[in-house]
């Protein structure tokens, strides 16, 4: 049964020449494929334990991920309601000035897509190219539905001169396929031009590569400041005893437990202008009533209110792995003539770097996705990428624009979990 | 929280959904809200007794196309915002209503005669007519109280912060007033580059002094906490404000911006029959006229204007409160549609592009 080709097949016939002559089990099979067969019995008994888990992944998570990411290339909101223009698209060359051939299909579809309610849906998929154009397609087709006479070109140019416009024709001919890679430009501050050549947009509707950029610096200073605030408490729940370090453990987690929306309230009723730490700080002198820190609907607020927030997600990794450094290392360094820094430095903080690891990456991807601090006390300059996705999801409805968004985060997590790997190694992470 | 309370939403209305002899109404919560309840749906339920199920959105508009997308309607009827109406119904989202199915006024006045222009269309039927207007906080202007638009944008002479909504729409329309277009020439102005680009710099002059809010709600909050001196908000909610709780709020009609707001039956509503029966009840002109006095809103029904009495549970009448009443039109603006339903995009993506630079 073992071809030459088989892998198996040399490391078998190896260990058969070392003890020569194949093993076989008590009733003369190959143990090999004995072998073979419990373990396979035993792997589908496994698959059956996590099959539930695996179908319930599958079904709320896989396929409706993927499914939105999927609207990302993919958009047929005019395509598939304007099939007789889509097909002179297809037949024509790009940048072929429509001919009245173009004007009688563009003229039946406008028709059967007002007649059918579908012609929002056409005029919402161009208005995303050209801005201002979503009436132009459903007051056209009010008038189409009148009645319009041949020659449809006349017809149309008289109910609106901007059927006369390029740039409606080219925004026409990109969107006659519903695949297109429009939305991943977009989310990249770029779109093409009536040539098909890609350009930055107009400087003033720049927005999304500076939100990425912003969301990557923010999540990585925010797992900085964790960091910083983290270790010393993670080393101070490790090595104290167990009845002091219990109590502090209980101070860590009762904010880990209680609501996001709790804990993000609170920090607006502390930092906000007319608040505690303001009352305060005036109470005490240090600034005066009309010098009010803004603390809140800024940077300032994310920063503090995610810090806090993710802070247990730094210090439980970190805990875990520092419980089970053995304190004699650090002592035999020190006794060795380390000084204690060199001690911390060379002994204890490589040690502790499998839960640093575990600890910043949790921290770093829980931050590059939040949604809803930075939403209620980020302000204006304070709101990430994410508050971008969620604006539109719920606010324009541009679920395409929205998944390629958010397919491009994924894609930088995925990359900032590839470099971890190669850096650190993910078999190093210790999650607790 | 949006995704918690439409996640709340659908579960209620997974919750509910098999019962017989009921309305899902999605409704936009707080005072508005519970005059929904209690001038409609308590209403509604004791003469039929059909059950009407309340649930919330931050906007209502937002979860239809969700529900209808993933052929999962759980709602009969929503309220929205007129632009979102004709927005969702050309894109097929919504069920038509038969206006033939409305109530006729009480001179026997045809439905669709006695609305206001615009108040019934296609998808729509309207409920009430609500207003963006400047509100200040008078504990915290002692001397010289701000009176218009333009007093909204003087940081010297009225100093403190202000919150606005987070969007475009209604704030350039105020910054273009405040900067001084008259209000009939705000959206031709609008329209033109040289326009927007003014809008936006009148907003860019007040840029670091705003706390921008996404729930109606927000607002009287973020006056009472003192957090800041002057908002532009919904003319109910700082009624209520001042009704309920004795806010010492006071409201700015000069340049006001008015909109309607009524029912529209997602496509593929589980209780069509009843959605119907509902708008038509609530529509009719006593229950306009009813819901008036819960929240300030006023009615679109000509005939409903008249029959509006006192606020709920004073002898005060709710007229002078109203949008609509005639010493609170002059400089009002009517949010213009054809507009918005065009430059929407284009608009709040300049603007998100604008508030995240």
């Amino acid at each position: 049964m073992a071809s030459s080709l088989d892998p198996h097949a040399v490391i078998v016939t190896e260990a058969g020449s070392v003890s020569e002559g194949p093993l076989t089990t008590a009733d003369g099979q190959p143990l090999q494929k004995a072998l073979a067969r419990s373990s396979r019995a035993a792997r589908r008994r496994a698959f059956w334990l996590v099959a539930p888990l695996l179908a319930f992944i599958v079904i709320t998570f896989v396929i409706p991920i993927g499914q939105l990411l999927y609207r990302s290339v993919h958009n047929d909101g005019f395509s598939a309601n304007m099939p007789e223009i889509s097909a002179w698209f297809a037949v024509t060359e790009p940048g072929t000035a429509p001919d009245e051939a173009a004007f009688t299909a563009l003229a039946a579809d406008l028709l059967a897509a007002s007649e059918a309610r579908s012609i929002g849906t056409v005029g919402t998929r161009i208005n995303y190219d050209v801005p201002g154009t979503r009436s132009l397609f459903t007051s056209t087709g009010r008038q189409v539905r009148r009645g319009i006479e041949p020659p449809y070109q006349a017809a149309l140019l008289e109910i609106d001169a901007e059927w006369g416009d390029a740039e409606i024709w080219a925004a026409m001919r990109g969107a006659s396929t519903p695949y297109t890679d429009g939305f991943y430009l977009a989310s990249v501050d770029r779109t093409r031009d009536i040539d098909g050549n890609v350009t930055m947009v107009a400087e003033h509707r720049q927005v999304y590569v500076m939100l990425f950029l912003r969301t990557l610096w923010l999540s990585g200073l925010i797992t900085a400041l964790t960091f910083l605030l983290g270790f010393p408490v993670a080393h101070l729940l490790a090595t104290l005893p167990m009845r002091k370090s219990n109590l502090l453990m209980i101070l860590v987690l009762l904010p880990f437990w209680t609501s996001l929306l709790v804990r993000t309230s609170s920090w607006m009723v502390l930092l906000q202008q007319q608040g505690v730490v303001n009352d305060l700080l005036v109470w005490l002198g240090v600034i005066d009533d009309g010098g009010r820190l803004a603390m809140m609907y800024n940077q300032a607020g994310t920063i503090i209110a995610m810090t806090h927030i993710l802070l247990p997600f730094m210090i439980l990794p970190l805990y875990s792995v520092m419980r089970t450094i053995n304190p004699a290392y650090v002592r035999a360094a020190r006794s060795l003539g380390a000084t204690s820094w060199t001690a911390f430095r060379r002994v204890y903080f490589p040690q502790t770097l499998p839960g640093l690891g575990a600890g910043a990456l949790l921290v770093f991807i829980l931050a590059v996705g939040y949604y809803i601090t930075p939403a209620l006390v980020g302000g204006s300059s304070g709101q990430l990428i994410s508050n971008m996705i969620a604006e539109h999801m719920t606010g324009t409805l541009n679920w395409s624009m929205a998944a390629a968004l958010a397919a491009i985060l994924l894609a930088g997590v995925l990359i900032l979990y590839w470099v971890y790997d190669r850096l650190v190694g993910i078999d190093n992470l210790k999650l607790g | 929280m949006k995704k918690t309370l439409i996640l709340t939403t659908a579960l209620c209305g997974m919750a509910f959904g098999a019962s017989a002899q009921e309305v899902n109404l999605l409704s936009w919560g707080g005072a508005y809200g519970n005059s929904h309840l209690e001038a409609y749906a308590k209403p509604f339920t004791a003469e039929t007794g059909t059950a009407v199920n309340i649930s919330d959105a931050d906007n209502p508009a937002t979860p239809i196309k969700a529900m209808v997308e993933a052929g999962n309607v759980t709602s009969d009827v929503a309220s929205v915002e007129y632009a979102d109406a004709v927005r969702l119904c050309d894109e097929g989202l919504l069920e038509e209503i038969d206006a033939s199915a409305l109530e006729a006024a009480e001179d026997g006045t045809a439905a669709t005669d006695d609305y206001i222009e615009g108040g019934v269309t296609d998808c729509f039927v309207a409920t009430d007519v609500y207003s963006m207007v400047l509100v200040y906080n008078d504990s915290q202007f002692e001397d010289a109280k701000p009176a218009t638009p333009a007093d909204f944008f003087d940081l010297e002479a009225f100093p403190g912060k202000r919150t606005m909504r987070k969007g475009a729409k209604f704030n350039l329309e105020l910054a273009l007033m405040a900067d001084g277009v008259p209000a009939d020439e705000v959206y031709a102005t609008l329209e033109t580059a040289e326009g927007v680009d003014r809008a936006f710099a009148k907003l860019d002059s007040i840029k670091d002094e705003v706390v921008w809010w996404e729930a109606g709600a927000q607002p009287p909050q973020l006056l009472a906490d003192g957090e800041v001196s002057m908002a532009y908000a919904f003319n109910g909610r700082i009624f209520d404000a001042v009704q309920q709780d004795d806010q010492p709020f006071e409201i700015i009609w000069d340049g006001q911006i008015y909109e309607m707001e009524g029912w529209v039956i997602p496509m593929g509503a589980p209780n069509m029959d009843e959605a119907l029966e509902f708008i038509a009840f609530s529509t009719a002109p006593a229950n306009q006229a009813r819901a008036a006095e819960f929240i300030s809103y006023g009615p679109p029904r000509r005939s409903a204007a008249a029959m509006v009495g006192n606020i709920q549970g004073t002898e005060e009448p709710m007229g002078p409160n109203l949008p609509t009443s005639e010493e609170n039109m002059t400089n009002a603006l009517g949010s213009n549609l054809d507009f918005w339903v065009d430059y929407d995009s284009e608009l709040n993506e300049r603007f998100n592009a604008w508030l995240a630079g």
